[in-house]
C-alpha cells in the first residue's frame, strides 16, 4: 500500500501520512464500538440495560459522548507544568498507536513487516509508561502523582512476566516476526501454539499444559499492563479520583481513553498471535476451497478481528467480575507467582524444544 | 510449596467461578424498566394528584378545613333566590357559586385527609404522578369552572342583591319608624 502511494505521489512524507491514517481510523472506529460494547457488557452483567435511547440499543452513545467531549473546555490546572501536561496524552496515544504498525491484521494487511516485530511492540508499549508518569507529574496533583507512581511500578513489574513468556514463545517458534509466527500456525486449530504448535509428535503433547500456563501468564500480565481491572490501581476511581488523568478534560482526556482501548486491542492481538494463530483460520479457508484467491486475506482479517475482539471481551468480562487488587497484592501476584511460574515454564519449554 | 500451589490453584479456580456467575448474568434478562416508555402498574389505593369534580362540589369548605397544610383555597358566593344551580350527582341541592377552588400541589402532602369529609365525593385522588413544572406557580391548579369575570359578576350580583336587601331593610325600618314615632 505504501509502495503504491509512493508511486502515485512520489513523496515519502505524504504517502507515509496517508498510510498512517488507516490504522488511526481503524482505532477510532474500533474504540467507538469497544466503548459501546464495554457499557453494554457491564450493564448486562449487572442485569441492567445500559444506554438505550441513542439509536438501536444506544449504539450512537459513544458518538454523542465524543461530540460532547470535543465541545468541552480544555482546562489546564494553574500549577501544572504546561508543556509536559500537553505532551503527555499525545505520547501515551503515540505509544499505543505505534504498536499497530507491526501487527499483522492478515497476510496482506501489515503496516510494517519488520523482523523484530515482537521486540518492537514490547519496546514501544513501554513508551506509555513515560507518558503516564509525565501526565501524573505535570498535573501537580497528589492523586495524579500517586496514580502515575502506581502505574509505573505496575507496568515495569508486569513487563517481566510478559517478556519471559514472549521469550518462551520466541524460543519455541524461533522468530521474532509476528507474521512468521502467525504463518507457522497455519491450517487447523490444533496447529496453534496453545495446542503445542504445528509439529506433530510427542513433544506437542508434552508441551500442551506448559503452553496453557504460558497463555494464562501472558493474559494476566498483559491485562495488568493495560491497567484494566482487576489491575486498575493507577486509575482506581474510588481511591484516586481518576489516577494519572484526574486533571485532564475534553479531548486530552479522550486521548487517554482512546489509548486505553487501543492498548486493549494491541495486547489482545499479541496474545492471539502468539497462542491462537493470529490471522489463521481454525478450519481452513473458504477462499482456498472455492479457488477465489482474494477472499483469503479478507477471511484472515475476519478471524484476526474476531479472535482479538474475543480477548477484548474477556478483558471486559474480567473487569466486571473481579474487584480491584490492593497494591501489595498486585506486587505479590507479579513477583511471587507469575515470575517464578514464567521462569519455570521457560526452562521446561526450552528443554522440551531442545530435545 | 504445597501452600504455594494451593494458592495458585485457588486463585484460578475462584476467578473461573466468578466469571461463570457474571456470564450467567449476561444472559439473564435485565430488570431495568424503560421508564417513560414502560410504566409499572400502580397499587390500587395509590395517592397522587387530587382531582375535583367541580360539577358535584357544593362549596361546603370541609376539605379545605381538613387539609393539614392549607393547600386548598375555596371562595364561595351565595346564589340569588331566583337562581337554580342544579343538584349534585347524589341529589344534594347546590346553594353556592364556587368562585374559587385552588389546590396548590407544591404544598399538598398527599395525605388524602380532604377526600374523606367530602359529602358529595367530588374530591378524590387520581393516578397521575407526572406533573412537574419549571415554575412553582404553575403547580396551583384552578378547579372552579367559572371564569374570573363570571366570578366577579356573581360576586357583584350578590353584593347588589345584598345592598338592595339592606336598602329594603333600611327602608322598612324607616317606614316603621315613620309610622309609629315614639
Amino acid at each position: 500500500m505504501y509502495q503504491a502511494l509512493y508511486n502515485l505521489t512520489s513523496n515519502t512524507i505524504i504517502s507515509t501520512l496517508i498510510v498512517a491514517l488507516v490504522p488511526l481510523t481503524l482505532i477510532l472506529l474500533y474504540a467507538l464500538f469497544a466503548i459501546w460494547l464495554e457499557r453494554k457488557v457491564s450493564a448486562h452483567m449487572q442485569d441492567r440495560l445500559g444506554p438505550m435511547r441513542t439509536g438501536w440499543h444506544g449504539w450512537l452513545q459513544t458518538i454523542a459522548d465524543m461530540i460532547k467531549m470535543i465541545q468541552k473546555e480544555d482546562t489546564i490546572a494553574a500549577d501544572a507544568d504546561k508543556k509536559l501536561f500537553n505532551i503527555a496524552p499525545v505520547l501515551v496515544f503515540a505509544g499505543s498507536f505505534a504498536a499497530f504498525a507491526a501487527i499483522p491484521f492478515s497476510s496482506a494487511i501489515i503496516g510494517s513487516e519488520i523482523e523484530v516485530g515482537l521486540f518492537y511492540i514490547i519496546a514501544i508499549s513501554s513508551l506509555v509508561v513515560a507518558g503516564i508518569l509525565m501526565a501524573g507529574w505535570s498535573s501537580n496533583n497528589k492523586y495524579s502523582l500517586l496514580g502515575a507512581m502506581r502505574s509505573a511500578a505496575q507496568i515495569v513489574s508486569y513487563e517481566i512476566p510478559t517478556a519471559l513468556v514472549v521469550l518462551t514463545m520466541v524460543m519455541y517458534t524461533g522468530t521474532l516476526s509476528l507474521d512468521k509466527i502467525s504463518q507457522q500456525q497455519t491450517a487447523y486449530f490444533w496447529n496453534w501454539n496453545l495446542f503445542g504448535g504445528p509439529e506433530f509428535g510427542l513433544a506437542k503433547f508434552i508441551l500442551i499444559p506448559f503452553m496453557l500456563v504460558a497463555f494464562i501468564i501472558m493474559f494476566i500480565s498483559t491485562l495488568a499492563e493495560v491497567n484494566r481491572t482487576p489491575f486498575d490501581i493507577p486509575e482506581a476511581e474510588s481511591e484516586l479520583v481518576a489516577g494519572y488523568f484526574t486533571e485532564y478534560s475534553g479531548m486530552k482526556w479522550g486521548m487517554f481513553m482512546l489509548s486505553e482501548y487501543a492498548n486493549m486491542f494491541a495486547v489482545s492481538s499479541i496474545v492471539s498471535i502468539l497462542f491462537l494463530g493470529g490471522y489463521q483460520s481454525p478450519f481452513g479457508y473458504l477462499g482456498n476451497t472455492l479457488g477465489i484467491e482474494w477472499l483469503v486475506p479478507i477471511e484472515q482479517l475476519f478471524w484476526f478481528v474476531s479472535k482479538t475482539l474475543f480477548f477484548v471481551f474477556v478483558q471486559m468480562w474480567l473487569r466486571w467480575t473481579l474487584p480491584r487488587l490492593r497494591v501489595d497484592q498486585l506486587m505479590t501476584v507479579c513477583w511471587k507467582y507469575l515470575i517464578p511460574y514464567a521462569v519455570a515454564n521457560l526452562i521446561i519449554v526450552g528443554i522440551v524444544t531442545l530435545l | 510449596m504445597k501452600e504455594y500451589l494451593k494458592n495458585t490453584w485457588q486463585a484460578l479456580y475462584t476467578v473461573i467461578v466468578g466469571m461463570k456467575i457474571t456470564l450467567k448474568h449476561l444472559f439473564t434478562p435485565a430488570v431495568t424498566i424503560q421508564y417513560p416508555d414502560v410504566k409499572t402498574p400502580l397499587p390500587e389505593r395509590v395517592r397522587n394528584r387530587l382531582y375535583v369534580n367541580i360539577d358535584d362540589c357544593i362549596g361546603c369548605d370541609q376539605c379545605s378545613r381538613a387539609c393539614p397544610v392549607s393547600c386548598i383555597t375555596i371562595e364561595t358566593v351565595k346564589a340569588l333566590p331566583g337562581e337554580d344551580l342544579g343538584t349534585t350527582s347524589n341529589g344534594k341541592k347546590k346553594a353556592l357559586w364556587v368562585t374559587k377552588f385552588d389546590i396548590d400541589f407544591a404544598k399538598c402532602c398527599y395525605c388524602q385527609l380532604c377526600v374523606f369529609p367530602c359529602p358529595t365525593e367530588c374530591i378524590y385522588m387520581t393516578d397521575v404522578y407526572e406533573f412537574s413544572e419549571y415554575d412553582r406557580r404553575n403547580l396551583v391548579y384552578h378547579f372552579s369552572n367559572l371564569t374570573e369575570e363570571e366570578a366577579a359578576g356573581k360576586k357583584a350580583n350578590f353584593e347588589k342583591f345584598q345592598a338592595e336587601k339592606e336598602a329594603q331593610k333600611a327602608a322598612t325600618a324607616k317606614q316603621k319608624e315613620d309610622k309609629n314615632p315614639s
